[in-house]
């Protein structure tokens, strides 16, 4: 998608937005009384745009992982707002949450992890469809297999355990699930980064082909730029905690404003730099 | 910086040469071929990069090359490294190796360091192993290669424990440990997967400085073909535990020949800056993926997600042509 395709949806009113969003996590040590406080997201304001990808990049320990989880309200964050499809849900309570958690779905790193390894493939997607009361009996399963279909995989493998799966296959499995609810945000943590470049181009080609398809809105949580660099249409970047830089991929990566920014946009040019120079057959 | 060379060392004799390399794990209608008749020759002081996904049997190399393969994986061919054929080593044998002149570093540094020593007791531990010396040498040692893979306060990281150090640290330690006894040949197995950009950056400099000031040999295995620009001497392309391409990394990157290598190459963003921004559409991702249905089939085993396949691919399986000196391909229809 382009640029002017970005701007253009970017106009409709942000799917989600935060205000002063803030989580700490109090540290105690085991032999005193000392507490360590960390702040892992200090008032992080932020917009996610309807049906774009929205990139959130920074270093380790910078906090992507802390905000990930308070935008799905798998943690419930100590200050600030959060507004999705027009409403506050940072302080709704299970029972009001329980409606809208179908809407917000996650995808993790760690696929092997994430999947049930007793359950077969379509067991594993057609859980949430079980849970929310969608299908029941023999619907349950086709529906898991057209979900199969959807993202890659052949309807055949139905009764694979997740092990039997590749990591690529594993990570489409993941995604099969994420969106069995029709959800309208898809949060992904890192879910491309243990994969090789050439299963992630594939990957990310589906995502963009889902969310044509769905109109999805995706954060994608990643350390890689240069993943961003190619297809996302907005930037966040974070840095101890904060939200230090965002703006379309365009201004990050051609016009960053922050120190942190231009220190992670020039390494990531440094390689690819050093790539093309070795491409076109000179000495780097 | 010296820049890799352009010609593949030949007439000296090899550091460690490789020959008709068959790992299979498993027996009978489970197996599973890893390695597929692997042939190949490191010079000393070679850097050669190992590119391809996962499953085409880069790390079952690294192991094979460490004699740390499991007992159930049945193992064919030769290995000769500095006159010796490793193959036929007793364990007693590799224990004087491993560590001392093949040493290596793996993915996940948090795994390889013990959690209740303190690094620098186990960098002096490597040294111990191998040869005996007295404490104060030991540390004398062990705090020189601290310094040389360049970690900030020496005398904190030495008495410091595995949790009490960053990633990036741990991962100089578990490097530090590879080189402290000075091996002529190092195997890295994808030792910067997970980094930062800035990190592993900083990780490959180390890398190239120690190769270059000692001379060691270094395999570094990776699916990133970026790293290797401007890194590596030669570069290895796997597939499917064959060797598809291998060549001098300049001239692999300015012209490859195997349609795989071809499709690795054009993962990484090559536009200017600006052309990668104003990029739209898709990322031009290989089709399809490695099966394990494909590895039984008759013909070329790329063939079915191969772009440049003709009518022979599905019938025929390529042998290895030599184009230009100091290149091989497995293709039919390499080239442009």
């Amino acid at each position: 998608m382009g640029i002017e395709a970005a701007a253009k949806r970017a106009v409709k009113a942000p799917l989600m937005t935060t205000r002063g969003l803030s989580k700490q996590y109090v540290q105690r040590s085991a032999f005193s009384r000392n507490k360590f406080v960390i702040d892992a997201v200090a008032e992080a304001d932020l917009e996610i745009a309807p049906e774009c990808l929205t990139t959130l990049v920074g270093e380790s320990g910078s906090g992507k992982s802390t905000l990930a989880t308070c935008l799905a309200l798998l943690e419930r964050p100590d200050r600030g707002e959060i507004w999705f499809e027009q409403k506050e849900i940072s302080r709704l309570s299970d029972r009001d949450l329980r409606p809208l958690r179908p809407r917000i779905q996650m995808v993790f790193q760690d696929s092997a992890g994430a999947l049930n390894p007793r359950f077969s493939a379509a067991q594993i997607i057609a859980e949430p469809l079980e849970v929310q009361g969608r299908e029941t009996g023999q619907g349950l399963r086709t529906r898991a297999c057209e979900l199969m279909e959807e993202v890659g995989l052949s309807p055949d493998w139905a009764d694979r355990r997740p092990l039997e799966f590749s990591g690529g296959q594993r990570q489409r499995l993941a995604i099969a699930r994420a969106i069995a609810l029709k959800p309208a945000l898809l949060i992904l943590d890192e879910s491309l980064s243990g994969l090789d470049l050439s299963t992630q181009a594939q990957i990310v080609n589906l995502l963009l082909d889902l969310r044509d398809k769905h109109a999805l809105t995706y954060l994608l949580i990643s350390h890689d730029l240069s993943l961003a660099e190619q297809v996302a249409d907005f930037v966040v970047v974070m840095h101890q905690g904060k939200i230090v830089e965002r703006g379309t991929r365009h201004d990050v990566f051609l016009r960053p404003r922050h120190p942190h920014t231009q220190q992670l946009v020039s390494a990531c040019h440094v390689v690819e730099a050093a790539f093309r120079t070795a491409q076109a057959g000179g000495q780097p | 910086m010296s820049t890799p060379s352009d010609t593949v060392p030949t007439g000296a004799s090899p550091l460690l040469s490789v020959r008709g390399l068959n790992v299979t794990y498993g027996r009978g209608r489970r197996s599973a071929p890893a390695l597929c008749a692997v042939n190949f020759d490191l010079a000393p002081g070679e850097i050669v990069g190992i590119l391809g996904e996962s499953g085409s049997g880069k790390s079952t190399l690294a192991l094979s090359l460490l004699g740390l393969l499991a007992d159930k994986a049945i193992i064919e061919g030769s290995i000769v490294f500095q006159g010796q054929e490793l193959l036929e080593a007793r364990e007693s044998c590799w224990q004087s190796i491993r560590g001392a002149r093949i040493s290596s570093i793996f993915q996940d540094p948090g795994l390889a360091l013990s959690p209740v020593m303190r690094v620098g007791d186990q960098i002096a531990e490597v040294i111990r192993a191998h040869r005996p010396s007295n404490r104060k040498a030991l540390k004398q040692e062990c705090e020189a290669i601290l310094r040389e893979v360049r970690l900030p306060e020496v005398e904190r990281v030495y008495n410091a424990y595995p949790h009490q150090l960053s990633g990036g640290q741990l991962h100089r330690i578990s490097i530090a440990q590879a080189l402290v006894c000075r091996p002529e040949l190092i195997i890295a197995d994808e030792p910067t997967r997970s980094l930062d950009v800035t990190v592993q950056m900083e990780i490959l400099d180390v890398l190239r400085s120690i190769n270059r000031k000692w001379g060691s040999a270094l395999i570094f295995i990776t699916h990133n073909p970026a790293l290797l620009a401007g890194f590596a001497d030669r570069v290895i392309v796997m597939y499917a535990g064959r060797i598809v391409e291998d060549g001098p990394a300049t001239r692999v990157f300015r012209r490859p020949l195997h349609p795989y290598t071809k499709g690795l190459l054009q993962l990484i963003p090559g536009g200017s800056q600006q052309e990668n921004v104003m990029q739209r559409g898709r990322l031009p991702a290989i089709p399809g993926s490695l099966t394990d249905a494909d590895r039984l089939t008759q013909g070329c085993i790329f063939e079915p997600r191969c772009s440049a396949r003709i009518a022979l691919c599905q019938e025929e399986s390529p042998t290895e042509i030599a184009p230009e000196r100091g290149r091989r391909v497995s293709c039919f229809n390499y080239g442009d």
